[in-house]
């Protein structure tokens, strides 16, 4: 099996993103060609059929989503792209953004041709502002070019993008708070139901994905979702873009078939651990996900295997972290993290993660007692199952696993004489 | 430090940008993020937050609640140049502490303070998806990554001359 392939990430550092010639040169545009003369139903089983899950973490069917999001009645209904990549150690809409922006938005007309929408945004973090002013040109050339507007590619079809700016808030990259920041309030999670496939921004229906999971829709109507499936293992078709960065030699975004091993990722293809040094542990998927020993590398990176090791995919970022790494250092930078990004709407993850921090303070400096390391669990749980949203259900996935499998670097930071008690 | 004086000018602009957003109050984010960038050290006055309540039929505390909920946006006057140093997780393995030992020592301040010229200010960020070359900082909307001691020096010394 080829380690990497250029399937979505074929236009990368090849074509200048903002030359709409280049792209429709490199083929872009031919997987709207095809799509717009099928019916919405055609275009929902071809997606279904490429087997594509989401790309930005919750890996829900692609095209289930789309099927219910198209069988919601209502003549206004809105499409969001959701590129507020704040996951920490994840860049790889990053590079759709910078490299690519063509496909994003491509795959969004589709999307809208197939949910039935008219209205799109595209949320993009604060932190790519620059980005942002490069998609705003790009949607300017389609629609002076019949990409977008009134009657895309002369036929009655109508379909408008604007560029919506995040403001530095992690929590928003949850679905429901992106569109309450969108609807200028704070960012805090909505209940569900109502889900936001029935009204989402504004009470209006709405079909919210990644970036990613956009810019793989026109490569399944260009290449035929049945070669689109053909990559990757039976219940992780097609490809990845994952983010690998950390003590590597090579870090970067990649573009991956499912079913390669851990082992292949860090040395084939990032070049292996910097300085010599030797590999201690991996997280996978972010400052949410969990923490992989060295012993675990053999796993391959695909949704079945991982399940099976309880270990969540999240947004395809794996860090590497050498043998010099503290693990409780570095949950401190985790912990830090969440807590920082709380909204503070739900107790669970509010206070959860501020008596977390103060507990890992105590951890660091070496004077944590026996007691505090059974606190740290109990609470992580706590938050595991009680929090409201995403954030905090999955703030101490780190830490419950690093407990799992580095107990012992815990103990070396209890202070010794409240361990003989 | 002194709030600046809002003038009729600026005031002109905001009312421009909040027309741009059709005085609709589901654009407050994005009307704030636009005035902000309007004003020198990156914040936005109360007396600029009253007016944008006002013009939008929302009570100031509305507005207040955004202002404060998110990262981006400041009540306070910053620095001409805020200097953002990345601590998350990846830039913590590779050792942001270094990045921040030089920093703090070139612009003779620790971190969260200002400099006495009001030129820069020194903060944490979280991270903002330069992992690749990590370690990173932002300027203003500027990323730099890759940092070395001479690189860092290079950089600041870059902005002190402007």
């Amino acid at each position: 099996m080829k380690k990497t392939v250029s399937l979505i990430s074929k236009n990368f550092k090849k074509i200048h993103p903002e030359s709409l010639k280049e792209y429709l040169k490199a083929g872009g545009y031919d997987g709207l060609k095809n799509a717009l003369p099928l019916t919405s139903l055609e275009v929902i089983t071809a997606v279904k059929k490429s087997g594509i899950k989401g790309r930005g973490g919750a890996a829900y069917p692609t095209g289930l989503k789309w099927e219910q999001a198209a069988a919601i009645p209502g003549p206004r209904k809105i499409v969001i792209c959701n590129a507020d990549e704040g996951e920490p150690g994840t860049f790889k809409d990053r590079y759709l953004l910078e490299y690519d922006p063509f496909k994003i938005i491509e795959g969004m007309t589709i999307a809208a041709y197939a949910v039935g929408a008219n209205e799109g945004y595209i949320y993009i973090r604060e932190e790519y502002k620059k980005l942002q002013n490069r998609m705003r040109k790009i949607i300017d050339i389609a629609i002076q070019n019949g990409f977008l507007g009134n009657n895309i590619l002369g036929t009655n079809f109508k379909f408008n993008i604007k560029v919506f700016s995040g403001a530095g808030a992690y929590v928003c990259g949850e679905n429901s708070t992106l569109i309450e920041s969108m609807e200028g309030k704070s960012g805090r999670p909505r209940i569900k139901p109502p889900y936001i496939k029935e009204r989402g921004l504004f009470n209006l229906p709405t079909l919210v994905n990644n970036v990613e999971t956009f810019s793989i829709i026109p490569v399944i109507f260009t290449i035929g979702p049945e070669e689109y499936a053909k990559y990757g293992t039976p219940n992780s078709r097609g490809t990845k873009l994952i983010s690998i960065a950390g003590n590597i030699k090579k870090p970067g975004t990649y573009e991956i078939p499912f079913g390669i091993t851990l082992n292949e990722i860090v040395f084939d293809i990032g070049g292996g651990i910097r300085n010599n040094k030797k590999l201690k542990f991996l997280q996978i998927g972010g400052a949410s996900g969990s923490i992989v020993p060295a012993s675990m590398t053999h796993i391959r990176y695909c949704y079945e295997d991982f399940k099976e090791h309880n270990i969540t995919m999240g947004s395809g970022a794996i860090l590497v972290a050498d043998e010099t790494i503290k693990v409780v250092d570095f949950l401190k930078s985790v912990q830090d993290f969440f807590l920082h990004e709380s909204c503070g709407k739900c107790t669970p993850c509010r206070e959860g993660n501020r008596q977390l921090s103060k507990i890992f303070n105590r951890f660091v400096k070496g004077n944590a007692s026996i007691e505090d390391f059974k606190t740290i669990e109990r609470f992580g749980k706590v938050m595991k199952y009680c929090s409201f949203c995403g954030l905090g259900q999955s703030a101490t996935t780190a830490l419950l696993s690093a407990i799992k499998h580095f107990p012992d670097e815990f103990y070396t930071h209890i202070d010794k004489v409240h361990k003989t008690i | 430090m002194k709030n600046v004086t809002l003038n009729k000018a600026l005031f002109l602009k905001i009312n421009e940008i909040i027309k741009k957003y059709e005085s609709d109050k589901h654009n407050l984010l994005a009307i704030l993020l636009e005035t902000q960038d309007l004003i020198p050290k990156h914040y936005i006055p109360i007396e600029a937050a009253a007016f944008i309540g006002d013009k939008l039929n929302i009570p100031i505390s509305r507005v207040y609640d955004v202002i404060s909920f998110y990262s981006a946006l400041n009540d306070k006057p910053k620095a001409q140049h805020v200097i953002k140093l990345c601590k998350s997780t990846t830039c913590r393995v590779n050792r942001y502490q270094t990045v921040r030992d030089v920093l703090e020592k070139e612009l003779g301040i620790k971190m969260g303070q200002t400099t006495p010229d009001g030129k820069f200010a020194l903060e944490y960020s979280a991270c903002f998806g330069a992992c690749d070359i990590s370690p990173a900082f932002r300027i203003d909307t500027e990323v730099y990554g890759n940092l070395t001691e001479k690189k860092i020096k290079e950089i600041i010394n870059k902005y002190k001359e402007v």
